[in-house]
């Protein structure tokens, strides 16, 4: 199924409800559309949620960690949240685990912003 | 009398659709030879990782240039062996996505996942120069009922 993206706001926090997958081709491309379109947004604080996002390969990790990039860019910082079994094992062998903040209660996720 | 070598090869579009379809013949052949669905995922996102390297790195997305891919399944493994037409690489040149340098790297994963998800992994050089991957999972043991133990 293609990534689609619902964004909700909580505060000044976004969350991104994602469902699909991250893969190469238009999956990887949805996902750096709305990190730049939220971004230019002045958006500073973003969950993505990955509740429904049941697959990721190489080429969506590495959109992930330009969105980590992109947003820490502007000043901004950026979360994950609801992470599936096959997602979380594949940041975790990938060591991406120490770079991206990962939150598994919503709640938690938007008071943990400074 | 011993089990024979069953062979099937495939010539892939350099296509982004390829990517899909490898995955997919993978997962099929993997679920008939017995693997657990983990399993079977696994080896179809290797597979995938490597048809998206012949896509991008090897043929460079040149869609004059094919990939051949090549299914063996042998009596105790499966062997997956994926040939782009570009210059090849020699895998120990290759930047260790796992260091502290390279983590925010946004490529260089898909070898790395390879090997993760298969038991060998090794690159040679095709017969024209293009870099051959190949992917080796062994086949789940089979008991003494004929039903494979990951049943």
């Amino acid at each position: 199924m293609a990534l689609q993206g619902t964004r909700r706001q909580i505060g000044d926090v976004t969350i991104v409800d994602f469902s699909g997958k991250i893969t190469l081709g238009e999956g990887s491309a949805m996902l750096r559309k709305t990190i730049r379109e939220l971004a230019d947004g002045g958006e500073k604080k973003i969950v993505l949620s990955m509740y429904d996002v049941d697959y990721i390969d190489s080429s969506g990790i590495g959109e992930l960690v330009s969105a980590y990039t992109t947003v820490k860019n502007v000043g901004g910082e950026l979360k994950l949240l609801h992470l599936t079994k096959r997602v979380h094992d594949i940041l975790q062998i990938t060591r991406l685990f120490t770079v991206f903040d990962v939150q598994s209660d919503e709640t938690a996720a938007v008071r943990s912003f400074k | 009398m011993a089990a024979k070598t069953q062979r099937i090869q495939v010539t892939l579009e350099t296509l982004l659709e390829s990517v899909d379809l490898a995955e997919s013949i993978t997962m099929r052949i993997a679920e008939a030879a017995g693997f657990s669905e983990d399993e079977m995922h696994k080896m179809g996102m290797a597979v995938r990782e490597g048809v998206i390297n012949a896509y991008n790195y090897g043929n460079q997305q040149d869609r004059r240039k094919k990939i051949l891919m090549t299914v063996e399944l042998d009596p105790d493994k499966m062997v997956v062996r994926v040939l782009d037409q570009g210059k090849g690489f020699v895998l120990t040149e290759v930047p260790d996505p796992l260091a502290e340098e390279n983590l925010l790297r946004t490529s260089g994963r898909g070898l790395f996942l390879m090997k993760a998800f298969m038991d060998e992994f090794n690159v040679n050089t095709g017969p024209n120069g293009g870099a051959e991957l190949v992917m080796v999972k062994k086949l789940p043991a089979v008991s003494a009922n004929g039903k494979h133990q990951s049943e």
